[in-house]
């Protein structure tokens, strides 16, 4: 019999998510030439590409752009996608065992780490992760709801979610109509009453993750206008002295900026005002009789220096009390268990060495299985970063089939897999019928003027799918 | 990017020797995992000193008369050890190892040793960070062009 991987036989991967790192992994194994493969991507949503659709923010079409280059893949004819096909409640472990000789794992972050302060369990306490799943119209989150009556808002942490959670809260009805934000939001966020937005970082200007970009397009809110303190623009002697041993462009680039921002009070000139704040941690939430979040209670902090030369925040004995009515943490992604898995709770990642998944007692590697994207290495980095993560991955995957560690499938044919995926969900959505979900969607939002007008439950996509099939027919 | 993003690809597993034990046995640990360092723990588990090639050269260097792998770890090993944690910063760790010159940083969280980070894998993170963001920008022209140009 021919060997796994030649023409004859392919060797048989099953991808199970399908954002850009499940989309990275799959050109890494079509582009090696060692070995012929055959993919078949697993999605819960009928929507292909995970974040980039539910996480890129709605104004920043330019970065979804990325998409075409996932389609130019999905094109292929060793690709199939199963769309609204759900690990652990369709498929299982033991299932994919049956039919794939290799799985990867490329599910993302499915959580988000908590402050772990009092009050933060309150009404009006929310995580940035679900607000920003929300405003993309992602259909999980699609019934939440959030009180923009409410005219003062704190958003946790300094990084580019917080950026994009400002920027979204701050943006007039003519910004945001030129975007594929959400109807629900969009119509909720026109008529908010939100009037001021508190950034609050834990360290200084030089520290935050923010990058240049970022920060500059703040500036250019069309009715909005931001301010930095004086004092807290000022670095201190720590700070001051890392930049000038160590001066990067970036964080150069990210204080000018900054200092553009600078002053006392607000001019006026703009209906609202975002307030960058740094140095602050929040410690309390308080509460009004209702049990809604009623004031945030900060701390100010100071830096010092870890022995391995980072600049750590530290709490002073200084206290402030902002009168906000709503919070958004937005101080990081944390993976969530997968059925079967072995799980990482202090890094919140599948427990893997270079992406093979391996048995936390012994270390070993875990025969056939893989993970790639944030679910490996946790959620850092821009969507590029994936890439070099999933080649390390493929490259483990490649050495396992030279040496023979694969999975044993009794059933490692295309069609078997296809019945067995049909029989599990009857309405899977394949990569052709996606298409149509997407030029409808496009189509809706010609006639507003506007990207696209996404559809934002799953029973909605496939209607429309039933829909437009039987009129072709 | 901090530390931790290094050590959840890298696995906890840091490959540990005691004070009393042999330079011998060091030096089949380090070839057995194929690695340059070793870290010394008391019985707590907690780090009290590193041992490392370079420690063991250096050794059998200065004590030409004497059998190096027939001695302590304790005697040979380097005791102001810099540790770190999962939440320093990768570039400022960089910088430190660069300027101090060590290529070794035992991670320890809640008093408990979590994992060891060399500087080969602290310059693959930055060269991975780096190599993502140019991708970035990269696929983003690409797809800014034509779709039927390609």
């Amino acid at each position: 019999m021919a060997s796994i991987g030649t023409a004859e036989r392919p060797l048989r991967v099953a991808v199970i998510g399908s954002g850009p790192a499940g989309f990275y992994t799959v050109e890494h194994l079509f582009r090696q030439k060692t070995y012929t493969v055959q993919v078949d991507m697993f999605e819960r949503l009928p929507t292909p590409f995970g974040l980039v659709r539910y996480g890129v923010a709605p104004d920043h079409q330019k970065i979804k752009n990325v998409t075409r280059i996932y389609e130019k893949l999905a094109r292929r004819p060793e690709f199939r996608f199963f769309g609204n096909v759900e690990y652990g409640r369709h498929v299982t472990l033991d299932d994919l065992r049956r039919h794939y000789h290799q799985i990867v794992f490329a599910t993302g972050t499915q959580g988000d780490r908590k402050l772990g302060i009092p009050g933060e369990e309150l009404q009006g306490f929310h995580s940035a992760r679900e607000f920003v799943a929300w405003y993309n119209g992602h259909p999980d989150y699609a019934h939440l709801t959030f009180d923009l009556s409410k005219e003062l808002v704190a958003v946790v942490g300094v990084g580019n979610v917080a950026v994009d959670v400002c920027r979204i809260l701050l943006k007039t009805r003519e910004e945001l109509l030129q975007t594929d934000i959400a109807d629900y939001a969009l119509e909720a966020l026109a008529n908010s009453n939100v009037r001021e937005v508190y950034m609050l970082g834990r360290r200084g200007p030089a520290q935050a993750a923010f990058t240049p970009p970022e920060i500059k397009e703040l500036g250019e809110l069309a009715d909005a206008e931001v301010v930095v303190l004086p004092d807290e623009a000022e670095l201190d002697e720590l700070s001051r002295r890392a930049v000038e041993e160590h001066p990067d462009k970036e964080t150069l680039r990210k204080l000018e900026i900054l200092r553009g921002y600078v002053r006392e009070r607000p001019s006026g000139a703009k209906r609202r005002v975002l307030y960058l704040r740094f140095l602050v941690s929040p410690v309390e939430a308080h509460a009004n009789e209702a049990g809604e979040v009623d004031g945030l209670k900060l701390v100010r902090n100071e830096l010092y220096m870890t022995e391995a030369g980072t600049l750590r925040p530290r709490a002073t004995e200084q206290f402030e009390e902002i009168p906000v009515q709503l919070v958004f943490r937005s101080i990081g992604y944390r993976g969530a268990p997968l059925p079967g898995l072995p799980f990482h709770e202090r890094w919140g990642v599948i427990w893997n060495k270079k992406g093979r998944v391996v048995d936390p007692e012994s270390g070993e590697p875990l025969t056939g299985l893989y993970c790639a994207g944030w679910i490996k290495r946790g959620a850092t980095g821009v969507i590029g970063t994936n890439k070099p993560d999933a080649l390390e991955t493929v490259e483990c995957m490649v050495e396992d089939v030279e040496a023979g560690r694969l999975l044993d499938p009794d059933a490692p044919d295309p069609e078997a897999a296809e019945c067995f995926v049909r029989e599990r969900q009857p309405n899977y959505v394949s990569f052709e019928d996606w298409k149509i979900i997407d030029r409808l969607e496009v189509e809706r939002g010609k006639a507003a003027g506007r990207p696209r007008v996404k559809f934002t439950s799953v029973e909605e996509m496939l209607e429309a799918l039933r829909r437009e099939k039987a009129a072709v027919r | 990017m901090n530390v931790r993003t290094i050590l959840a690809t890298k696995g906890s597993d840091v490959i540990t020797i005691r004070p009393h034990q042999a330079v011998r046995e060091a030096v089949r640990l380090l070839a057995r995992h194929n690695i340059g360092a070793l870290v010394v723990v008391d019985e707590a588990g907690r780090p009290v000193g590193i041992i490392s090639e370079r420690d063991i050269v250096r050794a059998a260097a200065r004590h030409e008369d004497r059998d190096v792998c027939a001695m302590l770890v304790e005697e040979i090993m380097t005791r102001d050890v810099v540790t770190g944690t999962p939440q320093d910063d990768v570039h400022s760790v960089a910088h430190t190892m660069t300027e101090r010159r060590f290529r070794h940083l035992p991670i320890v969280e809640e008093g408990r040793l979590v994992g060891i980070v060399s500087i080969g894998d602290v310059v693959k993170a930055q060269r991975d960070l780096y190599r993502g963001e140019v991708d970035t920008l990269q696929t983003q022209i690409m797809a800014d062009e034509p779709q039927n140009a390609s």
